[in-house]
Order: structure tokens, then C-alpha cells, then sequence
């Protein structure tokens, strides 16, 4: 193995269920459930799990979800918010964490 | 931008696309045989359920080069139908009840005896189709009614816009083109096209622009729906999602881009059995500028006519002899058979 992550294990996701099968069955179903087109449309969706992808930088699952975003019919400025909003969601969160820091330092300081 | 054709590129040659999409093992990637999936479904020979579309290629003369195009069709072809092989349509429709007769190209309407043929068409009680590329109605004052003229006739009206937002669609079809598409579609608008309870039909074509498959084709109808409502203030009937097929200028750019085998192996992964019981050459002939008969229209470009002891020529048209036929396919039929399918009425399973 000459890196961690292989473009090609992606195709491999499927191959999770050999060792344990019965969970992997039960994610699978539960994954195709989830992205099925229901109050949120197919597209809706793929975008959101494209932002996701960022947010938890995983590189097969941008691979994947900025092809199938392009098939849904997602157009780039609709893919670069979607990635914006994962940004500002993450970043707010960092700094929103700043109020825990604030409150303790008043608690410590005079 | 050239034609394919205009710039002598090896792949203006139908012969050469032929050995792109069947390399020897040596020279590129072999996707398994499209015969032999057919073969697994008991569909080989492929035969033709009913001839119910006569699908007439009026020439490659087109006022766009888009990027995809599998006819390689451009302002610098010259190749065109001329009003005698119209006549030989005519007749050959008159002795059979082929229902719909669709009219491509190329631009159709650039041809000088379009308008000739359709009255033709239109006298004998034949649905019509034409593929209107859309900008063909503003490029010049001489087409600026050619929504009066559809409406006359009643033609069916199916028209390429690849995507609502004007970049994508650009990027495929040439600078300016939504633009002036929207025009188009104002004006078909107009005259009732796409407008309910009017009955005149105006469809869309969604095609990706790149190397991707098309998505859902009611999704994408939805929110080409919305979009072009809501932003152009303009209706359509339907939106027909077609894949685009690895011939021809689409074949180029894949090759050039690097995507060719990936693009092949979406297809071929994405083979499904329902959309190969159901490919549109089962129901259609396609007849070239020529008159020269083939399966269907990528057949045509990659010089593949009917076989066997079906007639050749529109001059020469029996029905029983071509309903008979075994039909030709090769490794581009895979477009034809990913998720959904695909054919010039959109999906098929
Ligand atoms: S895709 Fe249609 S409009 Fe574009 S160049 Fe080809 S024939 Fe012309
Ligand atoms: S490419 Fe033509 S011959 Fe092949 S499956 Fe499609 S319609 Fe039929």
C-alpha cells in the first residue's frame, strides 16, 4: 500500500459486508432509504452529503457526491454553497465554542 | 469551433471511432462485448418489436458546433437531403402507417425543403417531430416564424437545453446560447407551444454536460420546471433526460478530457436489462441524408446500415423486409442501456 487512501477502494465500499454481514446489509438498506427522493429532493440531497463530505474531508465521498451532484443536475454555484455552507457550519462551530472559553475566563478573572 | 470533419481529425471517421470503442487488448482498456449482454438476456439478435417511427436525418447542417454532438454537425457541413429522397420519405410513408415521423439533423430547418417536407409529411396525417435546436429561430429573420409554421402543422417541437443555468448550458452547446434559447422558447411560448390546454407540445432535452449519466429525468423535470419559470418565465410539456453516447464529438471529448474509460465503465456498470428490452431501434428506422437506411441515428454516423435482406435505401422502403432484420450493435448501444435508459424519447425503464 503506497498511500492511505486509494481511489480505487471506493468501488470496494460494498466489500465492508464480508466480515460482518448483517450490519452491513442493514447500513446499506438504511443508506439507499435515506437517499431516495422523499420531502428533500434527490439533488437536495446529494448537496447536503456533498457539504458533509467536506466537512468530515472524506476523499471518497467528495469523489463521489461531486459526480453524483453533477448527475442530479447540480450546477458548480450550487455545489461551491453547498461546500459553503458546511464551511460556515464548521467554522461557527469552532467559534461558537468561544462563548465556553469566555464564560471561563470571566469565571477565573477579575 | 470546426467540425471534426472541417478540422481532418481522425476521429471524423466512423471506421477509426469503431476501433476507439473496440480497442485491441493491447492499446486500451476492452469493455465486455454489448452483444454478449444481450446474449444473457436472450435479446440477441436484437429484432424489432413494431416500426411505429420513421426517424429522417435531413442533413448535417447546423447553425451550432456543440461540443457533444455525435452527428459532428456544424455551419461547414454540406451534406443535406435533397427534395427527391424527401419525395422517396413521402412515398415510402404513404404505402405504410407509421405514425410519427421525426425530423433531425443537423439544424433541420437549414435544409431549403424543410418546410416543403413537412407540409408533405403533414398532408398524409403523420405526427411530426422536429428536433429544434431553439437558436435556429433567432439566428435570422427568415426562421422568426417557424413557431407559426410548427403550430400550422402541429409538430411536436423537442428541443436541447442541457441545463437552467446558463454556464453549464454554454459550456456545451457555445457562448451565448442559453441566451438566445431562452428568446426561442419565449417566442414557441407565444404561440401556445408548451402552454397548457393548447395542445402543442414543446419538450425539453436534458443531456449532461460532461462525463457524468443524467440523474433522475422527473427530478430534473421538476426543477427545470421551477427554474426556468420562476427565472425566464418560461413552460415547456415534458423534459426528456438523454445520455450522451460515446460517438462522434462526445467521443472526442472524452478521449481528449481522460475520461473515456471511466465514462465506459459508468455505462457499462450501469447496465440494466429493462432499458435493453426497450432500446428505441426496436421501433425505429432511421434514414440518412442520403436516403441510406440505418437502425438508428448514432448508427448512422458511425456507418453502420441495416443488414441482412432488409431494404438499404428509403427508395427501395419494405416494411416486412426491416421488421425482420437483425439489428447492428456495438459498444456505443451502452448508452443506450445505462440506469434509466435512454433514447430520443428520453428514458426507457
Ligand atoms: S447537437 Fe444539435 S444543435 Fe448542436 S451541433 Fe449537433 S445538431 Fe447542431
Ligand atoms: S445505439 Fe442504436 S442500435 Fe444501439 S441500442 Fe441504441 S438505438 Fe439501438
Amino acid at each position: 500500500m503506497s498511500t492511505y487512501y486509494n481511489p480505487s477502494d471506493l468501488a470496494k465500499f460494498g466489500n465492508i459486508s464480508e466480515w460482518q454481514p448483517e450490519m452491513g446489509r442493514k447500513f446499506f438498506d438504511y443508506y439507499g432509504e435515506v437517499f431516495k427522493e422523499g420531502a428533500l429532493s434527490e439533488r437536495e440531497k446529494s448537496l447536503i452529503a456533498l457539504a458533509v463530505a467536506h466537512v468530515v474531508q472524506c476523499p471518497y465521498c467528495i469523489d463521489a457526491y461531486t459526480s453524483d451532484a453533477l448527475q442530479k443536475g447540480a450546477d458548480e454555484a450550487q455545489m461551491m454553497e453547498a461546500v459553503h455552507v458546511g464551511a460556515a457550519i464548521k467554522g461557527g462551530a469552532t467559534l461558537v465554542h468561544a462563548t465556553m472559553m469566555m464564560n471561563k475566563a470571566k469565571e477565573l478573572t477579575m | 469551433m470546426k467540425s471534426l470533419h472541417a478540422q481532418h481529425h481522425a476521429l471524423a471517421d466512423s471506421a477509426y471511432q469503431l476501433t476507439v470503442l473496440n480497442p485491441a487488448e493491447t492499446v486500451g482498456t476492452s469493455f465486455p462485448p454489448f452483444a454478449g449482454k444481450l446474449r444473457a438476456a436472450g435479446l440477441l439478435p436484437l429484432r424489432p418489436t413494431a416500426i411505429s417511427v420513421l426517424q429522417v436525418n435531413v442533413g448535417k447542417m447546423c447553425n451550432q458546433v456543440c461540443k457533444h454532438c455525435h452527428v459532428d454537425a456544424g455551419p461547414d457541413r454540406t451534406e443535406i437531403m435533397t427534395r427527391e429522397t424527401m419525395q422517396q420519405c413521402l412515398d415510402a410513408l404513404a404505402q405504410t402507417d407509421i405514425e410519427v415521423v421525426d425530423l433531425t439533423g443537423g439544424a433541420p430547418e437549414m435544409n431549403p425543403d424543410f418546410r416543403w417536407f413537412v407540409e408533405g409529411i403533414s398532408a398524409l396525417g403523420r405526427q411530426i417531430i422536429v428536433r429544434c435546436n431553439l437558436t435556429i429561430i433567432v439566428a435570422n429573420k427568415k426562421y422568426n416564424d417557424l413557431p407559426e409554421f410548427f403550430a400550422r402543422h402541429g409538430v411536436r417541437v423537442v428541443s436541447s437545453l442541457p441545463h437552467f443555468a446558463a454556464g453549464r448550458t454554454d459550456a456545451q452547446r457555445g457562448e451565448g446560447v442559453f441566451e438566445r434559447s431562452i428568446r426561442a422558447l419565449g417566442m414557441l411560448n407565444a404561440v401556445g407551444y408548451g402552454v397548457e390546454g393548447s395542445g402543442l407540445n414543446l419538450d425539453l432535452v436534458y443531456n449532461p454536460s460532461g462525463a457524468f449519466l443524467p440523474g433522475s429525468q422527473i427530478s430534473l423535470e421538476r426543477e427545470f420546471k421551477q427554474r426556468l419559470g420562476r427565472e425566464h418565465h418560461v413552460t415547456f410539456n415534458n423534459l426528456l433526460a438523454i445520455t450522451n453516447l460515446p460517438v462522434s464529438r462526445f467521443l472526442d471529448y472524452l478521449v481528449e478530457s481522460g475520461n473515456y474509460d471511466g465514462y465506459m465503465d459508468k455505462l457499462v456498470q450501469a447496465y440494466n436489462p429493462v432499458a435493453a428490452a426497450n432500446v428505441m431501434c426496436r421501433s425505429t428506422v432511421s434514414v440518412g441524408w442520403d436516403g441510406l437506411l440505418y437502425d438508428c441515428d448514432f448508427n448512422q454516423m458511425l456507418d453502420l446500415p441495416v443488414t441482412g435482406n432488409a431494404s438499404r435505401h428509403i427508395r427501395d422502403f419494405d416494411l416486412a423486409s426491416l421488421e425482420a432484420r437483425s439489428i447492428v450493435v456495438n459498444q456505443h448501444c451502452y448508452g443506450c442501456t445505462a440506469g434509466a435508459g435512454s433514447s430520443c424519447g428520453g428514458a426507457t425503464a
